[in-house]
């Protein structure tokens, strides 16, 4: 993490407002509160604003949103500067958030962190066209499809070098893109074929009361090696007994 | 109560205590950065940790309460260690995280020699690092022109954040990011809004918070420090002057519960660069239109020669709001002798007059009682800017309890809600008749406090707005046994002592007012007075400290002591009287007040009938009995209320205005400091200053 800052001035907008339709939103989720404690409110609307202003949070939102919700300033700056998903400086139309931790690292994340580097520039740079930026961030709870990135709102998943570069070939030429992973498995199912569970029986009703079977048998055989043997007894004692005993 | 065992000693605390107030309690030291104990706890340093019996993990002693803890197997107290190697090692952990991000910049450290880090590394600090990264630097930020900021050095106790949103009232200060990169700053770094903000300096541990006038000026070793009394408001909060030599290098807070709890103003704490410019360091008299040096001699000529050609009655007297009660005494002996009756104390005419009786003028509920006051009625002042550290009190009152707080007057932020009932004499009337809603709010609580502000009394129906809130007062209850909450907030620290000393015009003599309206007198005497406008006509004696208004209408001036160049009685506003104390000698030839008067009355042929402070102090306490009584409150007669409440005026219809219209600028030294001129143009939003 580093030292966040709001952006320099010149980038800010003069003023900011809500749309009719997100002040209408606004006022639901204030109205979630009780009385006197409307600052509950706070991380939706900024998240709101942050929606609205396309992916950044300006100052004149924080200073709306305090404006709103009665708040002093300093303390929605506070939470604004916080949270690491309220973005202070503009971000690309499409925000590429790359998962760095570890399960994507060992997944490949430094490979996909040199093409972003490569294709769209420094980490937190917008290109020239406002099409692009990405950043790198901590673990966004994928990691069975590491290694991943966010892009906006949706998720993409089991990244190459070479899926990741066509997504963002795709993304700038306007061309649909699929979430999800990329590389044709379906969720987190297992690649390829699937590995586990794949004994027909466990679907032919055979395993029923399979359980009780193999306890009923263990004991069969328990009975017939016991009876013979002096000293079987005496050997299992121990084992039961160390169960038993601390009841006792 | 509940029994526990600190450090093998049992002691019985109760049981809200934290565990920090017990080992205290108990005699062990505990040492701290971000608790204190007139602020919420925020648990953050870790450096108060102490060992509980029980428990697995050190504990945070500052957050922990004493009936938390749980008894041993047999009902045995508590436990507590604050000495054992666990606990050493906890704090020795602790601090040496402190240390790891902390610069090593003592020797340019203003806090140097005060630094709670410093003190407390010298127990617990290790004597080298095991930290080999680079440290953590931080911007530093702009937050006023009062306090200087070195962010590198601070170590997030956020006192300073709770300080200005629980105490001061103003939600400036806020501590942005997190983790390492977690900074304290304001608002896109504007400057502070609050009159109390340089207290955020000596609750700072370290010296991220530090005073930007004091700026590498002194270290705290080299000053002498004497404690005194403020004078820059009538609250007379509890000072420490520290002098280095013959100037005055800060003004500290001392801790008094019964009025400033441990906060000073702004006023108070930076006003000390005032009381090195535009002073006066030797006598002046005007000849051919201008003022020219001389020597004291030829000044009291000059002055002997008009007294003797000017009838008694033609010769008056106006006190300022800085005088201690000794000169005024003087003064008022002298012109006594001199058969005059034209004195007054009250250079802003406010229509209070010992006549009434003592209770008539003081704030009968006492600062520290503003805290027990269940409804809260402020009349004709903005206590904010008059006395800002009774305003904390305020604060503190409605914080606690949210009680009701109306206000008549002006419409203003006083840091806490109240309701605005209305501007003027109409909506004390309709308190005092019972027919305000807001009379009901005051009748229902067991003590209401009426709060009468110069702002009500000062004007031409001052007395009639003085009556009636008296009547008000009365009708809801707030006069009774055991509670006075008829409170008149004063502004300036000379006015009680004044009234005390009956320095009001005697039968048939001119008030303040009155002898400054033209042709009105041949011969004025100011001491200190310059609040008043003098027209042309009469020849004035101006004696005080700074070249201000009255100095430059002078045709004689004479150079006095400031308050922290004498020795000086004061008396509150709540009527406690208080014992300022010399820290520092007055400029050039300039004298101590009363000395000045004793040789002037000899050199007019009237010796006063003492020779030295002692002598004068003698007489004094003869005359006047509860002067002796240092920091005690001699109370008013509460019948004295009641008998106010009778006397009968017509109000008009002018809304109420604060006294005070600028905070910083409200007296002579104030108008000669440079920091002030600043905060008022700041405040004033005349000054857009740039951050550094």
């Amino acid at each position: 993490m580093a030292v966040r800052r709001l952006a320099p001035k010149e980038i800010q907008p003069d003023s900011f407002a809500f749309t009719a339709e997100n002040a209408a939103w606004a006022g639901q989720q204030i109205a979630k509160y009780p009385e006197g404690r409307q600052a509950s409110a706070v991380i939706p609307l900024l998240w709101k604003a942050q929606e609205q202003a396309g992916g950044w949070l300006p100052e004149p939102a924080i200073r709306m949103v305090a404006d709103l919700l009665k708040m002093p300033y300093i303390r929605v700056l506070e939470i604004a500067t916080f949270y690491t998903m309220f973005n202070l400086e503009p971000v690309g139309t499409h925000f590429i958030q790359l998962c760095g931790t570890t399960p994507c690292m060992l997944r490949g994340a430094e490979d996909l962190k040199k093409l972003l580097k490569a294709r769209i520039g420094d980490e937190k740079h917008v290109t020239p066209d406002g099409r692009f930026s990405w950043m790198e961030v901590e673990c966004l709870g994928a990691c069975c499809n590491a290694p991943m990135v966010q892009i906006n709102a949706d998720y993409y998943e089991d990244l190459t070098p070479d899926s990741l570069g066509k997504i963002i070939d795709d993304l700038a030429a306007g061309r649909p893109v699929k979430p999800g992973p990329q590389n044709g498995r379906r969720a987190s199912e297992p690649e390829g074929a699937i590995t586990t569970l794949s004994d027909p029986s466990l679907y032919d009703g055979s395993l029923i009361g399979a359980w009780r079977k193999r306890f009923e048998e263990e004991t069969v055989k328990a009975n017939a090696v016991g009876a013979p043997a002096g000293d079987a007894p005496a050997k299992d004692k121990p084992a039961t007994g160390a169960g038993e005993k601390p009841k006792e | 109560m509940a029994k526990l065992i600190v450090d093998g000693s049992e002691i019985e605390v109760p049981a809200e205590f934290t565990l920090l107030q017990a080992c205290e309690q108990a005699g062990a030291e505990v040492p701290r950065f971000c608790f204190h104990e007139r602020l919420s706890i925020a648990g953050n340093c870790r450096m108060c940790l102490v060992e509980v019996k029980g428990s697995p993990k050190p504990v945070a002693s500052c957050a922990m309460a004493v009936r938390d803890l749980r008894p041993g197997p047999n009902g045995e107290p508590p436990i507590v260690n604050t000495r054992t190697p666990l606990v050493k090692k906890a704090r020795e952990g602790v601090m040496e995280f402190l240390l790891i991000n902390h610069p090593l910049d003592c020797p340019i450290c203003d806090q140097g020699g005060e630094c709670d880090l410093q003190d407390q590394a010298m127990a617990y600090g290790v004597d080298s690092s095991r930290f080999h990264e680079n440290k953590r630097a931080v911007e530093d930020k702009y937050i006023g022109p009062l306090v200087k900021t070195v962010m590198t050095r601070c170590i997030h106790c956020t006192r300073c954040v709770r300080f200005t949103t629980e105490v001061a009232g103003v939600c400036d200060l806020g501590a942005i990011g997190r983790g390492e990169d977690m900074e304290i700053t304001t608002y896109l770094e504007s400057a502070m809004h609050s009159e109390l903000q340089g207290n955020v300096i000596d609750l700072c541990p370290v010296g991220a918070l530090t005073s930007r006038p004091y700026a590498f000026q002194a270290r705290p070793w080299e000053l002498n420090k004497t404690e005194s009394i403020d004078v820059m408001d009538a609250v007379g909060s509890a000072i420490r002057v520290d002098a280095r030599g013959r100037e005055v290098m800060r003004v500290m807070p001392r801790v008094n519960d019964a009025v400033n709890e441990e906060w000073i103003s702004d006023k108070t704490r930076f006003i000390w660069d005032g009381l090195r410019t535009q002073r006066l360091d030797r006598p002046y008299l005007r000849e051919n239109g201008r003022l020219r040096p001389a020597s004291w001699s030829e000044a009291f000529a000059a002055i002997a020669a008009f007294v003797k050609a000017t009838k008694p009655e033609r010769i008056g007297a106006i006190v300022g709001d800085l005088a201690a009660i000794e000169e005024s005494f003087a003064l008022k002996l002298l012109m006594e002798a001199l058969g005059t009756k034209n004195v007054d104390g009250r250079q802003d005419g406010t229509a209070l007059d010992p006549r009434f009786g003592r209770a008539s003028y003081l704030f009968n509920a006492t600062i520290a009682g503003i805290e027990r006051a269940d409804a809260i009625l402020i009349v004709g002042a903005n206590p904010r800017r008059e006395a800002a550290v009774l305003n904390a009190r305020i604060r503190k009152n409605w914080r606690g309890g949210r009680t009701p707080i109306g206000l008549i007057g002006e419409r203003v932020d006083l840091t806490y809600d109240y309701e605005h009932l209305g501007a003027g004499g109409e909506t004390l009337a309709g308190i005092a008749a019972g027919t305000h809603p807001f009379a009901e709010v005051l009748r229902r609580a067991e003590r209401p406090l009426v709060i009468l502000g110069q702002g009500a009394l000062t004007r031409a129906d001052g007395r009639a707005v003085l009556a009636l809130a008296a009547k008000a007062a009365v009708a809801v209850g707030a006069v009774k046994d055991g509670w006075n909450g008829f409170s008149v907030l004063h502004t300036a620290a000379a006015r009680v002592g004044s009234l005390d000393l009956g320095l009001v015009p005697g039968e048939g003599g001119l008030d303040a007012k009155s002898m400054v309206q033209p042709g009105a007198l041949d011969l004025l005497f100011l001491l200190g007075a310059d609040e008043v406008e003098v027209p042309a006509g009469p020849f004035v004696v101006y004696q005080g400290t700074h070249g201000d208004r009255g100095a430059h209408r002078a045709d004689v001036i004479l150079p006095g002591a400031a308050y922290t160049e004498k020795s000086g009685t004061y008396v509150n506003t709540e009527g406690r009287v208080q014992l300022a104390n010399r820290a520092a000698f007055p400029p050039g030839d300039a004298r101590e007040d009363w000395a000045i008067l004793r040789a002037l009355s000899d050199v007019l042929g009237h010796r006063l009938p003492f020779d030295s402070l002692l002598e004068l102090r003698r007489k004094l306490y003869a005359d006047y009995l509860h002067f002796a009584g240092i920091d005690a409150i001699a109370a008013g007669d509460a019948a004295a209320i009641a008998a106010l409440a009778g006397l009968d005026g017509e109000t008009d219809r002018t809304p109420f205005a604060s006294a005070v219209k600028d905070f910083y600028l409200t007296n002579p030294i104030a108008r000669a400091s440079a920091v002030m001129a600043e905060c008022s143009a700041l405040a004033n939003g005349a000054l857009r200053q740039a951050a550094e």
